[in-house]
């Protein structure tokens, strides 16, 4: 019943859009760059294409594969460069405030006040799309960093639980070692040691800490003794990875949890959309649940706009964050790429029980101060600093570096990325 | 006017390439020069700022791990990929029969990209996969090859990988030397009851200076440039254990957004490149002026 008023005053809204812009008499268009090319992620763009067309503007795509968005990265650079900037482009996390300082983002506070964005979004994640106190971007959903996934066939003959500490997780590993199953399914990249890492920062040190550490890059938290302890646990995660763990591709890890080889993955949610495309259902075949400890780490996409002349393209922006930020497109987008919404009054029906939870611990870590950014997934620091303690950590990881060292070089590393 | 347009001509037809060779060569190896002694990130600034990335880089682990992993490969490889390919040579040079069938499956590798050699060594070495899963499943269980895997050792999978790969060029160029040694010599040799193994030692190898000289320079920038293999082999991995100059450089102008780093490796690059082909230009030069 609620959906369905939400449904109708979507509909209000773009009828009125469509008034507007049929007054002025000007065809919005926007110009594109985004990296969402596998297959899912291309069937959610498409959403938002169609919407944007039946609403009478001109889309114009330019889809960047590779990567993990470098390559779009690179594009995008080349063109803000030559003076050529698409009309809306797919950033996220602290580079739409690069992006900001370089000059050359718009300013979507109109559109953004009108659909009074403030109260709909969790605070720390506007916080992200407002550059000195304007709106310059538009967030489309929320990936949950830190999740851990469980076989919950291997989990019941066992008898283990779901882990709510890193010492319980190291008692159910144990069990597991000794009954011939690898305990963690990981894929030895980068950014995979990174994303682990980050969750056991926070379960171990718990949000403050989390924050002062990876956030504000606190040297004293960074050599802490608590942050010998998080790189002791990583040590004993090592010894529950397989041996052939080196260069695997995580959704290889993922398969390893569905087949019974593996009983456990950390990784975001985006891990649910290969179990589901197994056919497993969360709850039986599969079970979801945060990685030990408090707190939400989130990964947000979002879409900055660029400072672009003309009318149209204008229009096309206004329409583009409008539709983006809508709640029709913020379910079906969220729907078929396994994040949930980014605004927090979407209803969750359609979603699947993980999400639901993902939802609710979204709100309740938001007002708790544990709402937290991804540092591994690039949403916390810029690049050259995220870049200095991913090197640490997975140098870390793949070798017998003492705990104390790797504190001392995480502490010399961050410092010598500034 | 005829006159002055024929006297011109070379020039006049070699001006186009020379404009563009000066941009886009030399302009941007000054530019990237430039760019290196700012503080540029996401894009590029020009305000100099001393030599404060040439320190960052100095005291970053990740580029110590490069260099070494960098005169690791460039030296095992351009030696090995060498004797192997004298060798190699050597052994075809005795006038076998199906020569010309052995010297193309020996030149095959050279044909495939670097990517396909990476992506073949990767699952032929890879543990799980390839070859130790192999010899284990033929009942040797306690088999290891896990180099791969092994952040010390990784490494030398590239050194493999690289080596099948160019072995088999520089075989073709030591044959072409081979042949081109005066047959009246070795004749001459033979007549002297000179065993064959030194007619090698002593007369066709050294005489063959110019094509070590070729075959050097051609693997070291080899090495020097090497990317597709590590990106396809092991990805830079485990964790940064088999790092080159260049990934590190890629990684930082294109992942990280610090561009003032990924010029000031590339600067430390040319470098290298530099310290081994000035040498030979002068050398070069100097024998023809003489």
């Amino acid at each position: 019943m609620k959906y369905g008023a939400f449904a109708m005053a979507s509909a209000i809204a773009i009828v009125a859009a469509n008034g507007a812009l049929a007054e002025s008499h000007v065809t919005p268009e926007a110009e594109v760059l985004h990296y969402w090319t596998s297959g899912g992620e291309a069937k959610s763009v498409a959403v938002l294409q169609e919407e944007f067309a039946a609403n009478g503007g001109t889309w114009t795509d330019m889809p960047v594969a590779g990567g993990g968005g470098d390559a779009a990265g690179t594009a995008l650079r080349a063109r803000v460069l030559s003076g050529n900037a698409p009309t809306a482009a797919q950033i996220k996390g602290p580079s739409i405030q690069e992006w900001y300082q370089e000059g050359v983002l718009a300013d979507i506070s109109d559109v953004a006040e009108a659909n009074n964005w403030g109260e709909l979004l969790p605070a720390s994640i506007a916080s992200h799309m407002k550059c000195d106190g304007t709106w310059c971007a538009v967030p489309v959903n929320v990936h949950r960093v830190d999740w851990i996934w469980a076989n919950t066939e291997i989990l019941a003959a066992n008898n283990i639980e779901m882990p709510t500490t890193w010492d319980e997780f190291n008692a159910a590993a144990e069990t597991l070692q000794a009954a011939g199953i690898i305990p963690l399914a990981h894929g030895g990249q980068a950014w995979q040691d990174a994303t682990v890492f980050e969750t056991v920062v926070l379960g171990l040190g718990g949000p403050d800490f989390y924050q002062k550490a990876l956030v504000d890059l606190d040297p004293e938290a960074l050599g802490s003794d608590t942050m010998v302890a998080v790189f002791d646990q990583m040590r004993t995660l090592r010894g529950y990875v397989d041996d052939n763990f080196s260069g695997r591709d995580w959704n290889l890890a993922t398969a390893m949890v569905m087949n019974g080889e593996a009983a456990f993955q950390i990784m975001g949610d985006w891990a649910k959309g290969e179990f589901l495309a197994a056919g497993q259902e969360p709850g039986v075949d599969f079970t979801c649940a945060s990685t030990p400890g408090e707190g939400f780490l989130y990964n947000v996409d979002s879409f900055a706009m660029f400072e672009v002349g003309g009318e149209a393209k204008e229009a096309g922006q206004e329409l583009l964050a409008e539709l983006v930020m809508g709640p029709t497109f913020q379910e079906v987008f969220n729907m078929n790429k396994g994040s949930i919404p980014a605004r927090t009054d979407v209803a969750l029906d359609g979603f699947d029980s993980c999400a639901q939870t993902s939802s609710a611990d979204m709100a309740a870590s938001s007002d708790g101060g544990s709402l937290l950014p991804s540092y591994a997934h690039g949403m916390a620091l810029f690049g050259a600093q995220a870049g200095a303690i991913t090197d640490v950590v997975t140098a870390h990881f793949n070798s017998d570096m003492s705990s104390e060292d790797a504190v001392q070089m995480l502490t010399d590393a961050v410092a010598n990325s500034m | 006017m005829s006159k002055w347009l024929q006297d011109n001509m070379p020039k006049i037809v070699l001006a186009p390439s020379f404009i563009a060779v000066m941009i886009f060569v030399y302009g941007f190896i000054g530019w990237t020069a430039w760019v290196s002694l700012t503080r540029s990130r996401l894009m590029p600034r020009y305000e100099l700022d001393s030599f404060i990335q040439y320190e960052r880089l100095a005291a970053s682990p990740r580029f110590e791990t490069a260099m070494v992993n960098l005169f690791i490969f460039g030296s095992l490889f351009i030696i090995i990929a060498m004797v192997l390919g004298l060798l190699l040579a050597i052994l075809l040079d005795q006038k076998i029969r199906t020569e010309g069938a052995i010297r193309t499956i020996y030149l095959y590798p050279m044909a495939l990209s670097m990517i396909v050699t990476g992506t073949a060594w990767k699952w032929i070495l890879n543990p799980g996969l390839g070859l130790e899963a192999m010899v284990r499943g033929w009942g040797f269980e306690e088999f290891r090859f896990d180099w791969l895997v092994d952040p010390d050792m990784a490494i030398y999978t590239i050194v493999i990988a690289a080596i099948w790969q160019s072995s088999g060029f520089v075989m073709a160029l030591f044959l072409a030397g081979l042949r081109s040694v005066d047959g009246e010599i070795i004749k001459a040799a033979q007549v002297d009851g000179i065993p064959h193994w030194r007619v090698y030692t002593a007369i066709i190898i050294p005489s063959m200076a110019p094509i070590f000289l070729s075959a050097f320079i051609v693997l070291a920038h080899l090495a020097i440039k090497s990317f597709d293999l590590v990106i396809a082999l092991t990805g830079g991995g485990p964790g940064y254990a088999t790092d080159l100059p260049a990934t590190y450089m890629y990684a930082m102008a294109f992942s990280r957004g610090d561009i003032g780093q990924a010029a000031s490796s590339a600067m430390v690059m040319m470098l290298v490149v530099f310290a081994i082909v000035v040498p030979y230009l002068y050398s070069e030069l100097r024998t023809k002026d003489g």
